[in-house]
């Protein structure tokens, strides 16, 4: 008998056995219908943005900043395209032992290292995951024919045109123009910096960074599709970079260019200002920098150059920055205060017999010069000290005390111009609060630290080791001591005087264009202060430094013979003291009688005024008015 | 020797009158097979249109023409007399192991593994034809030894016998295969009336020889299976772990599935059409119908599914003799792990092992093998009923 006949019914042992498969198979398809319905209807819309994730790339496409241009569009910033080596993120070698491999070999190519390379990328690929990732900005054809050459052994790495910052003019106004960067951690989270993706280079000094939101451009983005493989599969959304503003600036290039020149890599700076409407028209500062090495990274040993003392650290604007005594221009400040304060009038005659006794100090005229009786034109004509010395003794005897500095404060010393650049320094007005204040911490500083005479010679507690005493103001009076301003708040204070009473507020930015140069939008002129400054004693002071640069004795009248436009100036030396060449300065205000500029010059160690200042103070009025000039038929050799 | 109890016959087919064709069919088992390999075509046509650059509709023809000459296949078997195939157990378990030797010799390599042997049309994948020798052969075995099912020596000698064809698929490597010999075999074995203390000593054993491969072999230096495999065994644990990895797959056909939602994303499937799911034509298919049609979609391919087992287990239960049953329990429990695991594998409940999705993926053995399956369940139930009517027995649908 045959087994398999026994059986052709369902046994019960059977049906219970395959009622169980049944079970099991009832029971997986209800895990698997439980787990579709939870897949599909309950987390269906999360898998939908992961799947979309997976296919939409979101390509950055940088777009150039505006150019800057100056007063009559002549270019003074643009943009250069240079190769950028980038590595695409999908077909990098999925392996991290293929990366570094790649790395090695790109480091070499493009002598940089790997591990700098692999830090540089993943960081980048952090902020934007599918964008490609900077390995190198502005690598040379070369090496760009190299890599295309090895392509088999650069996977994943292109080479595409990206737009570099370049200064056309180098080290002409780098500290004006300013520099841009990669935008750092803390800088993307600022308000002004809304809307900048990590990695954007935007402006981090000068005018680059005070006029960044116009600059900036939008960059563009490519949406794509793209399969797995990372290949293009179609493109969903393109948003066209679009440029910066163009920006055009009150400054004129050939001024700015003879500014410099007229420096010629000494220490110094210079501002020129309309004397009307506050429009800066050049500002140099010296030594200088070329912008171009922030354009790509910057090295350390290039910032460390640039920021070094002993190099005279060429990253400051010295215009706008510095704090220097300024001498005699300051006799501008002085004689304002003694008309306004009424201390003289412009014909009052005081006796100048070569220096003055204030207690038992004894203040002599520079070069020991004896001007026997002196107005206040005269006084300024020939800078006068003993004259101006006594308005010091004279003013800080009356009411207060701070009539000079009012006058100065007024003026606008002490205080930022208001100039549309960033970093500027306000300086210092000295006055006996400052220097009693300063004074007290001295000697709490003395008593509390005990420091060895050495070190309180160097300056451990600060040099304010003695009280405010009248010899101070006498100083103030001729520009002397304490006192800190720049050549941008010379100009400002010149030009109040020039305009009978308006201080101005110096400003760069004319108006924001598009590319083609049409404008866009005019910068608002800002508010300028008015002093009531008595129309009589503004032409005494005018008349007084038109003499100094026209008439023989004047202090400039030397370094000005034969100039074709009628120059009023003031010269200025002011002693530094610990053996430092003196600072030399010289402040013009042209044409004579209704100037229109200021030319302030400054340099550090220039010794007397009308020695380096007022010859380069020449070349720029000789620019400014566009006169044929050969300089000054001699240099000055008369004390200020 | 039973006698069969139809008609005289050549070379073991019955004469067709036409009518009796038709009527000796399952035809509820006929419309789920119509169903899924419709499905098939549909889905195939609409996520396979750029993958072979030029000729959008390359893997829509092939597989339509497998699904003809299968449906052919399907209704020639179903005329045959398959207890006839009891008596060539010897020879079909020499053929077994021969096909799956020869591949070794003479086979393909398809992705890292020989599963293939070269024929003038296509590539056969004997493992695939080696499911169903597999279940003709060991069901006779065990038909043999009825009379000692007790005995532990009847229930090693079956697992023996399924042990060596398996490992040699497993070796190819075709993991995914050999687990699915191991299913029919105790399906065939569990249908038969095994005893519990047998598979309570199988299954201490298969624990015993999981360790031994996963942990304690790799441990020694011996690696028996794959890195890959193991990876993807494992992977599924936590898919998203390392999502570049073993992991992809099934994340992506998450992704997939997932996004489908509830009525699927049509032209929008973007996880198949752009190649973001891997395989999205052969064993990641159902993740295909999950994006594009969605729950409704994979609700319906279900049921279609759901169908094709009831109708099976039922015609287990009608079978004239115990080979006819344990024929179709091993039939059965194939279908039954390579749905449950391929399905789950796409939804991310079951571990990778690369078994094919019946009738819905693509691939010449696959439907073939499956409708030489549905041939032999339709033979079994066409015979069953003339049982019946002989009998007198009534039989209802």
């Amino acid at each position: 008998m045959d087994d398999d006949s026994r059986r052709s019914s369902l046994t019960p042992q059977l049906a219970v056995r395959v009622a169980m498969i049944g079970g099991v198979a009832l029971v997986a398809f209800g895990l698997i219908f439980f787990r579709l319905w939870y897949l599909q209807v309950l987390s269906g819309d999360r898998y939908r943005a992961e799947a979309n994730d997976n296919r939409l790339r979101e390509i950055k496409v940088q777009a150039p900043r505006g150019e800057i241009v100056d007063r009559n569009g002549k270019v003074l910033v643009n943009n250069r395209t240079g190769l950028a080596v980038r590595v695409t993120p999908t077909k990098l070698p999925q392996d991290k032992a293929g990366r570094m491999a790649l790395y090695g070999r790109l480091a070499r190519v493009l002598s940089l290292s790997p591990a700098r390379i692999e830090k540089s990328v993943n960081s980048q690929l952090k902020a934007l995951p599918y964008s490609p990732a900077t390995v190198k900005q502005d690598v040379p054809q070369s090496i760009v024919f190299y890599l295309f050459e090895n392509q088999d052994k650069f996977p994943g790495v292109t080479v595409e045109q990206v737009f570099l910052r370049e200064y056309p003019h180098r080290k002409l106004g780098a500290q004006l123009f300013g520099t841009v960067g990669e935008v750092t951690e803390s800088q993307l989270k600022q308000e002004r910096n809304r809307g900048v993706s990590q990695g954007a280079r935007i402006g981090q000094s000068g005018i680059e960074y005070q006029y960044d939101r116009f600059l900036r451009g939008n960059d563009g983005a490519s949406r794509v599709q793209v399969d797995a493989l990372g290949n293009l599969r179609g493109q969903l959304r393109n948003v066209r970079p679009q440029q910066g503003r163009q920006l055009r600036l009150s400054v004129d290039l050939g001024v700015q260019k003879a500014g410099q020149q007229a420096l010629g890599g000494a220490r110094g700076a210079f501002a020129v200002m309309n004397v009307r409407d506050g429009e800066v028209v050049a500002l140099g500062s010296s030594p200088s920098f070329d912008p171009n090495q922030f354009s790509k990274v910057i090295k350390e040993s290039d910032y460390k150059r640039l920021t070094s003392k002993d190099n005279g650290e060429p990253i400051i604007n010295r215009a706008i920055q510095a704090g220097y005594p300024t001498g005699s221009t300051f006799k501008l400040i002085t004689a304002t205060a003694a008309l306004q304060g009424g201390l003289i009038t412009p014909d009052t005659v005081q006796y100048d017999g070569g220096s003055l006794k204030v207690g038992n100090v004894t203040f002599k005229n520079a070069g020991n010069a004896v001007n026997g009786p002196v107005a206040l034109r005269k006084a300024l004509q020939v800078s006068s000290d003993v004259f101006f010395y006594r308005l010091g003794q004279e003013a800080n005897g009356k009411g207060d005390g701070l009539l000079i500095q009012k006058w100065a404060g007024k003026l606008g010393l002490g205080h930022k111009t208001g100039i549309d650049l960033p970093q500027e320094a306000a300086g210092l007005v000295p006055s006996p609060s400052y220097r009693n204040e300063g004074f007290a911490s001295y000697q709490r500083c003395v008593r509390r630290k005990k420091p060895s005479p050495a070190k309180i010679a160097l300056g451990y507690c600060g040099f304010l080791d003695r009280p405010w005493s009248v010899g101070d103001n006498v100083n103030l009076a001729v520009g002397q001591g304490d006192l800190q301003a720049d050549p941008l708040q010379m100009a400002v204070a010149y030009a109040a005087i020039a305009n009978g009473g308006r201080v101005l507020k110096p400003r760069l930015g004319q108006r924001i264009e598009d590319s083609t140069g049409r404008p866009l939008q005019e910068l608002e002129a800002p508010p300028s202060r008015k002093l009531g400054v008595k129309p009589e004693f503004r032409q005494a002071i005018m008349d007084g430094l038109r003499a100094a640069a026209s008439q023989p004795g004047g202090t400039s009248e030397p370094v000005f013979k034969g100039f074709k436009i009628p120059v009023a100036g003031k010269t200025g030396t002011a002693q530094k003291g610990a053996g430092r060449a003196d600072q030399s300065w010289y402040i013009a205000l042209a044409p004579y009688p209704d100037p229109k500029y200021v030319v302030a010059v400054t340099f550090e160690q220039g010794g007397f005024g009308a020695d380096t200042a007022a010859p380069a103070a020449r070349k720029i009025l000789a620019k400014l008015f566009g006169v044929n000039d050969g300089g000054p038929i001699q240099g000055g050799s008369a004390p200020n | 020797m039973h006698a069969a109890p139809y008609g005289t016959s050549v070379k073991g087919f019955r004469e067709a009158g036409s009518a009796r064709l038709a009527g000796g069919l399952d035809f509820p088992l006929i419309l789920a097979a119509l169903g899924l390999v419709g499905a098939s075509i549909y889905t195939l046509s609409r996520a396979t249109r750029t993958d072979i650059p030029g000729n959008p509709n390359y893997f829509v023809e092939r597989q339509a023409a497998y699904a003809v000459v299968g449906l052919l296949l399907m209704l020639l078997i179903s005329r045959f007399d398959y207890s006839r195939l009891r008596e060539w157990k010897n020879g079909l378990y020499a053929v077994l192991i021969g096909l799956i030797v020869v591949v070794y010799a003479t086979g393909t390599v398809a992705r890292g593994s020989k599963r293939a042997i070269e024929l003038p049309f296509f590539q056969l994948q004997t493992s695939e034809l080696g499911k169903v020798l597999l279940i003709l052969t060991l069901s006779a075995f065990m038909v043999d030894r009825m009379r000692q099912l007790g005995d532990k020596e009847t229930t090693s000698r079956i697992v023996l016998l399924a042990l060596l064809p398996a490992m040699l698929v497993v070796a190819q490597p075709d993991l995914g295969s050999g687990l699915v010999y191991m299913s029919i075999t105790l399906a065939i074995l569990f249908v038969a009336g095994t005893k519990w203390t047998h598979f309570a000593a199988l299954g201490g054993l298969a624990v015993t020889a999981i360790l031994v491969v996963l942990i304690a072999a790799p441990a020694l230096g011996v690696q028996v299976l794959k890195p890959y495999q193991t990876d993807r065994l494992t992977a599924f644990v936590n898919p998203s772990e390392n999502p570049a990895k073993q992991g992809y797959q099934q994340s992506q056909s998450l992704v997939a599935v997932g996004a489908g939602g509830r009525t699927g994303r049509g032209e929008q499937a973007t996880q198949s059409r752009l190649n973001f799911l891997p395989e999205h034509h052969t064993d990641f298919v159902f993740s295909v119908v999950g994006e594009e049609f969605g729950f409704m979609g994979a609700a319906l391919v279900l049921s279609l599914y759901a169908l094709l087992i009831w109708r099976c287990l039922r015609i287990l239960t009608l079978s004239k003799n115990l080979y006819g049953s344990l024929v179709a329990a091993g039939i059965t429990a194939m279908f039954m792990h390579q749905i449950f695991i391929n399905v789950g594998m796409t939804i991310g409940i079951m571990p990778i092992t690369g078994v094919t999705l019946p009738l819905m993926s693509y691939g010449g053995s696959s439907v073939l093998v499956t409708f030489i399956a549905l041939g032999l369940i339709q033979a079994i139930h066409a015979q069953a009923r003339e049982t019946a009517f002989a009998k007198g027995r009534d039989m209802a649908l």
